[in-house]
């Protein structure tokens, strides 16, 4: 520890204040996903050892676990049948839901059971929510690398338009991962934050946000630290996955008459769309291109001009111009009173997309800030907002009404769409026939007429209501939606107080045992995380030693013996090397060998500091105390 | 000395859940121990520091609702206590209400002539006066028979043009405590908001 003390108080590398308030932001995407920390409000992405912010939201399960990332979509190639992508698009999903996507998927799904809907991935069957905390826990070893120590809390980010079910999946992923949520924060919300638009003059801000598997666009008022979102829409199921769809399924055709009725493999089906998702990108710069596509074992190059991309995407992008007009008139605001317009996510990287924007709203677009980065970083901003205190207030909507069924299925509207949040509200209902004992409590959430045509959420039973005639009982329904965007029902039959509470969960999302199984497993997990944990402790600490000792070289070289600048150097790279290695024990010996090595010569730094401590004192200054300020602490030498 | 008992009680019903110390109505934090209180039954007015009256600057009422979530979110409190953090919740939810009731001119009526225990009745669907009756039909119709967006919005101008006639009427009736007269206006500006949202959403359709 020696040369530790030759820091000022202060001026240690590495921060030790605050570590328990410590909390990163995620953005937990269906193509990449992105993990940012803020300190002092200013943002930065959390990159891997080549430079990367973005870690592909990609798992491979390979014989010796699982794999995230960009090593999991290399293996698309060799093990197709292994490698799950674009999870993000089944989250709070229901087997009937995913039916509509049957075929668009590169995986095949379970759809035997009801519930929340199984992939098959070799001979296991995972939920969304698992690999999703795949996902999440790749992504918080990338922050935990980085940073050299644990990191146990997180703002994730949802897709504003995300129903309760999703919210609930991705919250439940974050569990499993070992993270604490303190706020899903949405998209286009962290996205505003990101650019800082609250501080400029007050103005009304569109945020476009059309990423690999969802659109989003919110309307939002800013004011001084205020965030106000007016109204929200978009489409869970709709984005760059699309385009590169729309493409493969073209090259496809080309090809029909070779591939007769027998369907393509998942393998070629993800290769193709690879190869469509290359194309597309390489479009953003070019006007034409060749493209390969292997099937059947034969690869063919196929060409295509950035007419006929626009063609075949123009549906989807019209489709979001429609989403915006509506959501302008939910705000009741013409688009001509909108200040600005903000572009996030990697499909605004599309040139016809940003011409639909700029056509549509009249101004050109902001887009300064990496559209694949800039949710991440916002998403930050607000997790050092939560943890260190902030002005910033974000006021938040629910994005789609929630209602309950009624008789006839149709839906009885509870909380209207684009109501501020947090929220609370009570609708009575009564029976309908007499005697009723019991009633069935059906909650959905959507903007339809009837059940059919809406999410169901929950259903629970409202059981012991007294004999009474039709129409007699009232049993009141409250839902309570949190900050989050998340829903509590409760009801209670007044007449007899019966009450019943629930925490809106079954329809798609997890069961209680579903969870504790899952936490289990995750302890696993959890015992190589502690292994990881000390090895990055014992680098840090590494890293703390090394630079201490080069700030200490830089000024006071000179008291370096002869021979002595060779040994440190000597123990000095010995260390360096053990750092780059994950054997902690080798580690721990080469800091003390540096320790031991540089020790003379920090003493002597040591002596040199008191003396200039003492410079331009009369020794008499320091009578009666002799040395009492300036004796080492014992406490440090050990 | 005989007060002391009661004195306490006339001033401050409630008990801080902290630190027991009184706290007045409506007050959302102990003056004492500072801590969050439950946010009670005062009304949406006292909640955001008005006097029960109708007319009210929308920018005051923004900016009152703005400092009070500024401290009561859950935001704010996002590393406290389960307690103080459902507390937060339950303020910030009085404090939504109450911004979107006052906020919206046509809410607000209803809910003062409720305060005055006057239920408005009339969901814009039903019309039970013979006058508004006709005005109302004649509206519908003329919406029903817009084909273009331009036909709608010369619809929903005079729709706003009369509400806005009927909001000014109403803050007289109010101010002079003519709540029969500001019931009547009430039901008026229902049916009229509602053939202006009507009007909203077959904009869309037909642009």
């Amino acid at each position: 520890m020696t040369l530790l003390q030759l820091h000022e108080p202060g001026e240690t590398p590495l921060p030790h204040e605050g570590e328990q308030e410590l909390a990163v932001g995620i953005d937990l995407g269906t193509t990449n996903s992105v993990v940012a920390i803020s300190s002092s409000g200013k943002p930065e992405v959390l990159r891997d050892a080549d430079g990367s912010g973005l870690v592909p939201s990609v798992v491979a399960y390979t014989s010796d676990g699982p794999v995230v990332g960009a090593a999991a979509q290399a293996r698309i190639v060799d093990a197709p049948e292994t490698v799950v992508s674009s999870v993000k698009r089944l989250m709070g999903r229901g087997s009937a839901d995913v039916k509509a996507l049957a075929g668009t998927l590169p995986y095949a799904l379970d759809a035997a059971e009801g519930g929340m809907v199984r992939l098959k991935v070799g001979n296991r069957r995972l939920t969304p929510v698992e690999v999703s905390a795949e996902i999440l826990r790749a992504v918080k070893a990338q922050a935990e690398q980085h940073l050299g120590r644990d990191v146990t809390r997180a703002v994730v980010t949802v897709p504003a338009y995300f129903d309760d079910a999703a919210r609930l999946a991705t919250k439940d992923a974050a569990k499993l991962a070992g993270l604490e949520v303190l706020r899903l924060v949405n998209e286009p919300t962290a996205a505003a934050l990101a650019y800082g638009l609250d501080k400029e003059a007050e103005g009304i801000y569109a945020v476009y946000d059309l990423g690999g598997g969802t659109f989003d666009i919110s309307i939002l008022r800013l004011e001084k630290g205020v965030f106000q979102v007016l109204a929200t829409g978009g489409d869970a199921a709709l984005g760059g996955d699309d385009f590169d769809h729309a493409i493969a399924e073209h090259w496809l055709a080309d090809r029909k008459s070779e591939l007769g009725s027998e369907p393509i493999t998942p393998g070629e089906a993800k290769q193709t769309l690879k190869s469509a998702r290359a194309a597309k990108e390489a479009l953003t710069a070019r006007e034409a291109g060749d493209f390969p596509v292997m099937l059947r074992g034969k690869t063919t190059l196929h060409r295509l001009t950035r007419a006929k991309l626009d063609e075949l995407i123009r549906p989807w992008i019209e489709k979001t111009v429609g989403i915006c007009r509506q959501v302008a008139s939910d705000a009741r605001l013409d688009l001509s009173e909108i200040n600005g317009v903000v572009l996030v996510g990697g499909s605004t990287r599309v040139p016809q997309v940003r011409q639909a924007v700029e056509t549509l709203f009249g101004k050109p677009p902001l887009s300064d800030i990496d559209p694949d980065e800039v949710v991440a970083l916002g998403a930050a901003l607000q997790a050092e907002a939560l943890t260190q205190g902030s002005d910033t207030l974000l006021l938040d909507v629910l994005p789609l009404s929630l209602g309950l069924e009624t008789m006839g299925g149709l839906v009885e509207k509870v909380i209207d769409r684009n109501t501020p949040i947090p929220v609370a509200k009570a609708q009575e209902f009564t029976t309908y026939q007499d005697g009723q004992a019991a009633m069935l409590i059906h909650v959905v959430q959507g903007e339809r007429e009837t059940v059919a045509e809406c999410r169901s959420l929950a259903r629970f039973v409202l059981a012991g209501i007294p004999p009474m005639v039709a129409g007699a009982a009232r049993v009141r329904v409250t839902f309570q939606v949190d900050a989050d965007g998340l829903l509590t029902v409760s009801a209670e039959e007044k007449t007899s107080g019966v009450q019943q509470r629930v925490e809106v969960k079954p329809s798609y999302g997890l069961s209680e045992d579903e969870m504790a199984r899952m936490l289990e497993e995750s302890l696993e997990h959890g015992r190589a995380d502690m292994q990881r944990r000390l090895l990055i402790e014992n680098q840090v600490e590494g890293r703390r030693v090394l630079l201490a000792l080069e700030t200490a070289l830089k000024t006071d070289s000179g008291l370096l013996d002869a021979g002595e600048g060779e040994r440190i150097e000597e123990a000095r790279r010995k260390l360096a090397q053990a750092i780059e290695g994950d054997d902690r024990d080798r580690i721990k010996a080469a800091v003390e060998a540096l320790e031991d090595t540089a020790r003379p010569f920090a003493e002597r730094r040591m002596d040199r500091a008191i003396r200039a401590g003492l410079a331009g004192h009369s020794i008499d200054e320091f009578k009666g105390d002799p040395g009492g300020c300036l004796a080492p602490d014992p406490e440090e030498k050990t | 000395m005989r007060l002391r008992g009661v004195l306490p009680r006339l001033t401050a019903p409630n008990a801080c859940w902290s630190c027991g110390a009184p706290v007045p109505t409506a007050e959302p934090f102990c003056p004492t121990c500072k801590s969050v209180q439950p946010p009670g039954q005062a009304d949406h007015f006292s909640r955001l520091g008005f006097a029960r009256t109708y007319d009210l600057d929308p920018k005051l009422i923004e900016r009152r609702y703005f400092e009070l979530q500024r401290k009561l979110h859950p935001d704010r409190f996002a590393t406290r206590t389960p307690k103080e953090r459902q507390l937060s919740q339950a303020q910030a939810t009085s404090l939504n209400e109450a911004y979107e009731t006052l906020m919206d001119p046509l809410r607000r009526a209803v809910y003062l002539l409720r305060l005055s225990g006057i239920e408005v009745g009339g969901d814009g669907k039903t019309v039970a006066d013979p006058a508004l009756l006709m005005e109302a039909m004649e509206m519908r119709e003329a919406l029903a028979e817009a084909r273009s967006s331009s036909e709608v919005d010369q619809v929903v101008a005079r729709a706003r043009s009369e509400a806005d006639a009927v909001r000014s009427t109403l803050s007289t009736h109010f101010s002079a405590g003519d709540l029969k007269s500001a019931r009547t206006d009430t039901l008026r500006l229902t049916y009229l908001d509602k053939l202006i949202e009507d009007a909203r959403a077959r904009r869309l359709n037909v642009a």
